[in-house]
C-alpha cells in the first residue's frame, strides 16, 4: 500500500511560515509584500510583485514591495546563486494562494454564496446576484497571523495572467526621474559622513596615526581609531576626504603579505597548501583503448566586481542599539556577522536593505556596514554615512577566484572521448557573512580585537558546489573523475563572483570539446547534441543554431562559435554562438543566445539579465584581470581595469524558450560560461589558434601564435 | 568663501563655496540633487555628468570656479513624470537598464547628443555614450532607447 507524500511547504515558508510576514493588506486599497530577497538590480522585486499580484488577482499597481529589514522580513538568507525566483517566488506564490483562499471564505461567509461561485478581481469579490466585497472590506475577519498550511493550491499556468507575460520593471520610473532610491541617494537627520583608511600595500596593518592635520580640517567630528581600523567622521563628504587624506599622510604601516605574481597564476594556484576534494567519477562498465590522451590547461585571473558605484552604508546608535542601512545581499547574514563582531545579542541590530548599484556578488557592501558601524559609535548618537572611494573598491573588496583548470581527455582511435579527467585549482569562491563562527568583514581584520582573514571556502555540491561549480560534465563520456583543489592560503581576497567556478569551468570544459570536435572533422553542435540526452538541453543548443543560422559560410576574418551549460547543472539551460572579427585584436560582433529558464515570469526581464550576462562575460573574456605587483593591487581605477564600452559591445540575439508549467529558475547567471566559450572557440574559428588564457587580449593571441608556430 | 552664481535647471542658484571643491559636491552635499552619482571621483566612468551650456562634464572633476555663471542642467531639469523628456519616456518603454545607477549620466550624455545632433546613427549613439560605463550589460537597451527618443523628438 502506498500513501501519498504530505505536501510540503516550499523551503522558504517553511522557515518563516506566517502569512503576515509575507504579505498585508493596507489602507488604501493596496497590498504589501515582503520578501526576504533584495532587489540588487536584476528586477527581482518587479518578478515577485508579478507573482503576488497574480495569485491574489489584483492590478500589479496595486502590490508594494517593502525593503528587507531584519526587523520586520522573513529570514531568507541571500540574494544570491540565480535562487530568488525559486525561494521567494514559490514561496510568495503560495501564501499569495492561500490568503486568496482565506479571504474567499471570508467572503462566503459574509456574502452566503459558497466560495467556489466567487470570483476575485483587482481585489474585488463578487458573486452571482451582483454581490460584492473585497479584500480590504475583510481585513478585520481575516488573520494572517498564523502559519501557512501545506493544503493551498496555486493557479495552474494556464490561468495566469501577469506571471509569464512581461511588465514593466517597477524601479524603473524612480530611476529615469532622480526620484532618490539608492542607499547613495538617501540621507537621515542631522547625518555625518564618514571615511576609513585603508593600506595601499596589501595586508598591512595600521600602526600609527598623526592626527595634527587631520584635527585641523574644518567640520571634523572625530577620528576613530581600534587597532588597526582608522577613519574620521566630519559634517560633510567634503570634509571627511580632507580630514582623511589628512590622516593618511601621517599614517604608519607595519607588515604586508606578498601577492602572487600575477604573469603566472596557474604555477601559484599549483603551489600552494590545498584540500583536495573528489567532486565526481564515472567509472566506464568496461575499460576503452585509447589511443591518445589531449591534455589541456585553461585559466582565468582575479576579477572585479567593479559596480559602478563604490560601496556605501549608514548607521546609527542608539545606546547600544544600532541600526545599520546597507546594499547588503544578506540582511540576516550581515546582522550575524555585526553581532559577533559588536558582541551584541542580534536583536540589538537592525539592518535594512537600500538598493545599491548593480551587484554581482559578494562586494564590500557588508564591509562598508561595518565601517559605518564603527565610526558611528564616535557621532554621539547622529546617523555616519560611509562611502568606499573608487581606489578602495577596487582593490579592498573581495574579488572573483583566479583558477587554473586542467582536463586531460582519453581518445580512441576514432578520436571519441573514452575519459576524462577535470582537475581545478582555485581559491574558494565564498567567504560571505553569517555562516561561520568568526566574521567575513574586512574591519573585523583590523580592529584591536582582531579575528583573522577567513579563507574562501566552497559551498556544497547541493548547493551547485563554488570552484567546482559546473565541472561535472553533463555529456555521456564513458568515464570522468572530477577534482578539486581549493587553495588553504588566500593572499589575495576572493569571494562569490557571479557564477562562482562556472564560468572558467565551462570555458575548460567547452573549448575542449570544440578541439575535439575539429580534431573528428564534426560540427560542434552535432558533436554536442550527439553526446546530451536531455532534451531541454539539446533545444536550446538547436534553438540557438537555427537562429544564428548556423554554420554561415566562412570568411575570412569572422569567426563563429558555440558554447553551452546548464547553470550549476540543475538550473537554467543556456547556448550562446558568438561571432567575432580580428585579425590580432578581437572584436565580438554578435552574440545568439538561447535560454530555457522553465516558466519565465517576466520574459523581458529574463532578456534583460541575459544580455546583461551576455555582455559582461564579454567583458572579462575580452578585457578583465585583476593587476598586482607582488606588494599591492595596481588595478585601483576604471584605467587600470577597462571594462567593455559602448562601442566595443557586440549585438546581443535572445531567444527564450518559455516553458510555464516548469518551476522557474533564475537567469542572472546563466549566460556567463557559455558565452565565454563561445567566444574563445570563435577565436579558434577565425585564428586558428585556441587561447587558454583569460582575458583573451592581443598580447594572449600573440603568445598563443607562437605557441602553435 | 565666495558666492558663486549660475543657472540650474532652468533657474537662478547661488552658493558660497570653496572655488576648488568640485560640483558634484556642492550638487550633492549642498544642494540636495541628487541624480549626478558618484562613480569614480575621476572623471572616468561618467555617473557624475551634467550639462555645462552644451558641454557634457564630468561634475566630479569640474571646479566651482569654472561654472561660475554657466548654465547646468542635470536629469531633474530634463522632465518629470508628469512631463518627461522624450529620452526619459524611450528608456522606460525599452526597459533600458538594469541596476541603473549610470542611467543619469547616460541621460545627460545622450540629451547633449541629440541637442547637436537631432537624428543621430546608432553609431553616433555609441560613440557620444562611450565614456559612461554600465556595468550591467544594458548597453544595447539604452542605444535602443536613444534613438527611439531621437525618432520620437523629430516626428512627435
Amino acid at each position: 500500500m502506498t500513501t501519498a507524500p504530505a505536501p510540503k511547504l516550499p523551503a522558504s515558508l517553511a522557515a518563516n511560515p506566517k502569512l503576515s510576514s509575507w504579505v498585508r493588506f493596507t489602507d488604501e486599497d493596496h497590498v504589501a509584500i515582503s520578501p526576504g530577497k533584495v532587489e540588487i538590480g536584476q528586477g527581482i522585486v518587479t518578478a515577485l510583485a508579478q507573482i503576488a499580484a497574480d495569485e491574489l488577482d489584483v492590478e500589479i499597481g496595486r502590490i508594494e514591495m517593502i525593503r528587507a529589514s531584519t526587523a520586520t522580513s522573513p529570514n531568507e538568507g541571500v540574494t544570491s546563486g540565480s535562487l530568488s525566483v525559486q525561494q521567494s517566488g514559490r514561496a510568495l506564490r503560495h501564501v499569495c494562494a492561500e490568503v486568496r483562499q482565506l479571504f474567499l471564505a471570508a467572503a462566503s461567509e459574509r456574502l452566503g454564496v459558497d466560495a467556489s461561485q466567487l470570483d476575485v478581481g483587482d481585489g474585488t469579490i463578487s458573486g452571482p446576484g451582483n454581490v460584492r466585497t473585497s479584500y480590504w472590506e475583510l481585513i478585520g475577519e481575516v488573520s494572517l497571523d498564523h502559519d501557512a498550511t501545506a493544503g493551498a493550491t496555486a493557479k495552474i499556468a494556464a490561468r495566469r495572467a501577469i506571471a509569464g507575460h512581461s511588465v514593466q520593471r517597477i524601479d524603473i520610473p524612480d530611476k529615469v526621474f532622480a526620484r532618490p532610491r539608492f542607499i547613495h541617494d538617501r540621507t537621515l537627520p542631522d547625518l555625518l559622513h564618514g571615511r576609513v583608511l585603508r593600506p595601499d600595500v596589501s595586508g598591512a596593518r595600521l600602526i600609527a596615526l598623526n592626527e595634527a592635520a587631520a584635527r585641523a580640517v574644518p567640520g571634523l567630528v572625530a577620528i576613530v581609531r581600534d587597532g588597526g581600523f582608522g577613519g574620521v567622521v566630519a559634517d560633510s563628504e567634503a570634509a571627511a576626504e580632507a580630514a582623511l587624506k589628512a590622516l593618511r599622510k601621517g599614517a604608519a604601516w607595519s607588515g604586508g603579505e606578498p601577492l602572487p605574481n600575477e604573469d603566472d597564476l596557474a604555477g601559484f594556484l599549483k603551489s600552494q597548501l590545498v584540500e583536495t576534494t573528489i567532486i565526481n567519477t564515472r567509472t566506464a562498465p568496461q575499460t576503452h583503448g585509447h589511443a591518445q590522451t589531449l591534455r589541456r590547461q585553461y585559466t582565468r585571473p582575479y576579477i572585479a566586481h567593479a559596480s559602478i558605484a563604490p560601496s556605501c552604508a549608514m548607521a546609527q546608535w542608539d545606546d547600544d542599539r544600532v541600526h545599520v542601512w546597507t546594499h547588503s545581499q544578506g540582511v540576516y547574514l550581515l546582522r550575524a556577522d555585526l553581532a559577533i563582531v559588536l558582541k551584541l545579542p542580534a536583536e540589538s541590530i537592525i539592518v535594512e536593505h537600500m538598493e545599491g548599484a548593480g551587484c554581482y556578488g559578494h562586494n564590500a557592501a557588508d564591509d562598508v556596514a561595518l565601517d559605518a558601524v564603527l565610526l558611528a559609535k564616535a557621532a554621539t548618537g547622529r546617523p555616519v554615512r560611509v562611502q568606499w572611494s573608487r581606489h578602495d573598491e577596487m582593490s579592498h573588496a573581495p574579488f572573483g577566484a583566479a583558477m587554473a583548470i586542467e582536463i586531460e581527455a582519453d581518445l580512441d582511435a576514432d578520436n571519441e572521448i573514452v575519459g576524462w579527467r577535470h582537475a581545478i585549482w582555485s581559491n574558494g569562491h565564498a567567504a560571505r557573512p553569517g555562516r561561520a563562527a568568526q566574521p567575513a568583514l574586512l574591519a573585523a581584520t583590523e580592529m584591536a580585537n582582531r579575528y583573522p582573514r577567513m579563507i574562501s571556502s566552497n559551498p556544497p555540491a547541493a548547493n551547485g558546489g563554488g570552484g567546482d561549480r559546473n565541472s561535472v560534465p553533463l555529456y555521456d563520456f564513458l568515464a570522468w573523475t572530477i577534482t578539486s583543489h581549493r587553495l588553504l592560503t588566500m593572499p589575495v581576497r576572493t569571494s562569490a563572483l557571479r557564477t562562482l567556478g562556472a564560468q572558467g569551468n565551462v570555458f575548460a570544459i567547452e573549448s575542449l570539446l570544440d578541439e575535439i570536435a575539429a580534431l573528428r572533422g564534426e560540427d560542434p553542435i552535432e558533436f554536442r547534441l550527439r553526446h546530451l540526452h536531455d532534451d531541454r538541453a539539446k533545444d536550446v543548443i538547436r534553438a540557438a543554431a537555427r537562429r544564428a543560422q548556423w554554420k554561415p559560410q566562412k570568411r575570412s576574418g569572422i569567426g563563429h562559435g558555440v558554447g553551452f551549460a546548464r547553470y550549476k547543472n540543475t538550473g537554467a539551460y543556456c547556448a550562446a554562438i558568438a561571432e567575432v572579427e580580428g585579425a590580432d585584436d578581437i572584436r565580438v560582433k554578435r552574440l545568439t543566445l538561447a535560454v530555457d529558464v522553465g516558466e519565465a515570469i517576466n520574459p523581458d526581464g529574463v532578456v534583460n539579465q541575459i544580455e546583461g550576462g551576455a555582455i559582461q562575460a564579454t567583458s572579462w573574456v575580452l578585457k578583465e584581470r585583476v593587476r598586482f605587483d607582488r606588494a599591492r593591487i595596481t588595478s585601483t581605477s576604471w584605467t587600470d581595469y577597462p571594462i567593455l564600452t559602448f562601442s566595443d559591445v557586440p549585438a546581443v540575439d535572445v531567444e527564450i524558450i518559455q516553458r510555464p508549467e516548469i518551476e522557474p529558475v533564475g537567469a542572472g547567471e546563466a549566460a556567463h560560461g557559455p558565452v565565454t566559450a563561445a567566444i574563445a572557440n570563435a577565436v579558434f574559428d577565425c585564428l586558428g589558434v585556441r587561447v587558454r588564457d583569460l582575458p583573451i587580449t592581443r598580447d594572449k593571441i600573440i603568445a598563443a601564435m607562437e605557441l602553435a608556430s | 568663501m565666495p558666492t558663486i552664481q549660475f543657472q540650474l535647471n532652468g533657474a537662478a542658484a547661488a552658493v558660497d563655496a570653496d572655488p576648488d571643491q568640485m560640483l558634484l559636491e556642492v550638487l550633492r552635499g549642498r544642494l540636495g540633487v541628487t541624480s549626478p552619482h558618484f562613480g569614480c571621483g575621476a572623471g572616468e566612468c561618467g555617473a557624475c555628468y551634467v550639462m555645462v551650456g552644451d558641454r557634457v562634464v564630468a561634475s566630479c572633476d569640474m571646479p566651482m570656479w569654472s561654472v561660475a555663471g554657466k548654465d547646468i542642467v542635470t536629469v531633474e531639469g530634463l522632465g518629470t513624470a508628469e512631463q518627461p523628456h522624450a529620452l526619459q519616456r524611450a528608456f522606460i518603454s525599452e526597459q533600458a537598464m538594469q541596476c541603473g545607477y549610470c542611467v543619469s549620466g547616460i541621460l545627460i550624455s545622450a540629451a547633449a547628443l541629440l541637442k547637436r545632433n537631432p537624428s543621430p546613427t546608432e553609431a553616433e549613439v555609441r560613440a557620444a555614450l562611450d565614456r559612461n560605463l554600465c556595468r550591467c550589460g544594458s548597453h544595447n537597451r539604452m542605444v535602443r532607447a536613444v534613438l527611439r527618443a531621437a525618432s520620437e523628438m523629430v516626428a512627435p
